[in-house]
């Protein structure tokens, strides 16, 4: 069986897949991959399905051996991975000889990046998924990010299409990472007068050290809430965008509490998720309204990129 | 089924929809926040890929990609038409040992000191009550339960602590409940349980599953570190 042996494991890299819908109702979030758009078009590279399970690595990566080698791709974020002493090329199929080790150091653009192999990370997953949920230290490799001397077996081979492989830039280009992140109304919009919405559309806001894959948290001009209605606890959304008494801003992330007490002004879109993976601590966004038709316009467009890209 | 008004369905985002039935934590809107919650899961919507539920209302979330707003409000009218025939499980009870005070319940005191009453008294009048699952949320497998003694509702702590210990079991306003995990936490800590409260590998995958009827037992701190060993 192939392996991934962890020579070094990086600054924060699990493993993930697309995650586990469906566990709401005991307060499981569905967890999965900060970048799925990254995660998917990797997966393709490899012939593995879009969902398979692969390494997420954050802000650090770190270096991994193959004694039996693998054909790998990728992809998101550049770490400046080197195989040999060579670069290797993101968003393109390679392989890696029996032995070979592979370096990621720190990230050259945004928070990640995706290693996926031929046959994915083999773990058994758990409530159908392979994702690691780090609060609860739950699926995922022994429920925890990896540490130096961990081995990942990797699954069997199945039929590879294709040596060359690689995301077409014109692709690539039209998937990049967004700075401007597209909002629709949240469930407490109203509860914030004109000003204060303007304030949260017309500002910057900083990405603060406190962001991870619960969430992350804002700094900026703060937005008041004009209501003194007493919030009731109710369920929030992926993308919810909460805010607290201070009108600093919190971005619900993939593996966000099921539900939340504060109010939430606006909801980052589904086609916009991806990039909030890609948001570094002091990383600058902004926030532009659009309306639902919009919305859907902009994730059908965005699975029609990801289609196509093969 | 008590009448619970209208029931509203709002966006939430551009991939879910939250249905309110009303804006007051009443037994009714929790009652109907659970027989959706039941229906939802016993004839699925295929587009529908999570659900959130709450004290009276219930998130649901679908693939954008096969349904939008419209279509699904129209589907889950016809669920809520179909409501009071869903047969409601019995409530399991459920009782959950725990020692209160001294490191465990950090709180305690104060709390019982801010509604005029003895430590003891307040730990006699939390085990004393029966308390009811309204549902499952924040993180996994912590239980949101209604019913506590007016006389123990306290507002949460002014500053939340950034880590709250396993097991501490709380009271926020007019709800108490257990800590699954190690969170950050605002709520005022009066005890802790050994026991384990997220189960994924048992049936309901919880200790508390939604509407259970909870009750606290006390226990002394060589029963817990008893409890502790067994649990562990």
């Amino acid at each position: 069986m192939l392996v991934i042996r962890v020579e070094s494991p990086g600054l924060f890299t699990t493993v993930q897949d697309l995650g586990r819908p469906g566990f709401g109702p005991v307060g499981v979030s569905a967890s999965g991959a900060a970048d799925s758009v990254a995660l998917r078009l990797g997966n393709r590279l490899v012939d593995n399905p879009e969902g398979a399970a692969a390494l997420e690595m954050t802000l650090l990566g770190g270096a991994l051996e193959f004694p039996e080698g693998a054909r790998a791709a990728i992809t998101g974020s550049d770490f400046g991975a080197t195989l040999e002493g060579s670069a290797v090329p993101l968003w393109a199929a390679f392989d890696i000889r029996a032995g070979g080790t592979l370096l990621l150091g720190p990230t050259r653009s945004g928070a990640r990046c995706y290693l996926c192999v031929h046959g994915a990370i083999a773990i058994e997953p758990f409530l159908g998924s392979a994702s690691t949920h780090v609060l609860s230290g739950l699926g995922g490799f022994n429920g925890r990010p990896l540490r130096k001397g961990d081995v990942l077996p990797i699954g069997p081979a199945t039929v590879i299409t294709s040596r060359e492989r690689s995301i077409p830039a014109e692709l690539l280009a039209r998937l990049t990472p967004r700075t401007i992140l597209r909002v629709t109304d949240g469930p407490q919009s109203g509860w914030f007068s004109e000003t204060s919405r303007n304030i949260l559309y017309n500002s910057m806001y900083r990405v603060t050290e406190e962001a991870n894959r619960m969430g992350l948290r804002l700094e900026g001009p703060a937005v008041p809430a004009n209501s003194s209605s007493e919030m009731i606890t109710e369920g929030v959304a992926l993308g919810a965008i909460q805010m607290p008494a201070s009108g600093q801003p919190i971005i619900l992330f993939v593996e966000q509490q099921t539900t939340g007490g504060y109010p939430k002004i606006a909801n980052v879109i589904a086609a916009d998720m991806s990039s909030v993976g890609q948001l570094r601590p002091r990383d600058e966004v902004r926030f532009e309204r659009v309306d639902f038709n919009t919305a859907m316009r902009l994730l059908v467009e965005q699975e029609e990129l990801i289609r196509a890209a093969h | 089924m008590a009448d619970l008004g209208p029931i509203r369905f709002q966006p939430a985002s551009d991939q879910s929809l939250l249905v309110s039935f009303g804006d007051e934590i009443t037994p009714a809107a929790n009652d109907g926040v659970r027989r959706l919650l039941l229906l939802l899961e016993s004839d699925r919507v295929p587009a529908v890929v999570n659900l959130h539920p709450a004290y009276c209302s219930l998130l649901v979330r679908f693939d954008g990609l096969r349904i939008e707003h419209e279509e699904l409000e129209t589907i889950l009218r016809s669920y809520v038409a179909r409501m009071e025939e869903v047969p409601m499980p019995e409530p399991c009870k459920v009782e959950i040992p725990v020692c209160y005070g001294g490191e465990f319940g950090p709180d305690l005191d104060e709390l019982a000191a801010m509604h005029g009453m003895a430590s003891d008294d307040a730990v006699a009048l939390h085990a004393s009550a029966t308390y009811t699952a309204c549902f499952l949320g924040f993180v996994p497998g912590f239980a949101y339960l209604g019913g506590l003694p007016d006389s123990l509702a306290t507002p949460r702590l002014r500053t939340p602590r950034r880590s709250v210990p396993v097991g501490s079991v709380g009271i926020a306003g007019n709800q108490t409940g257990v800590y699954p995990y190690s969170t950050a936490g605002g709520w005022r800590l009066i005890g802790r349980t050994p026991v384990a409260m997220f189960r994924p590998a048992e049936g309901h995958m919880s200790l508390i599953a939604i509407g259970d009827q909870v009750r606290f037992r006390p226990i002394t701190v060589r029963e817990f570190a008893k409890l502790s060993d067994t649990c562990s």
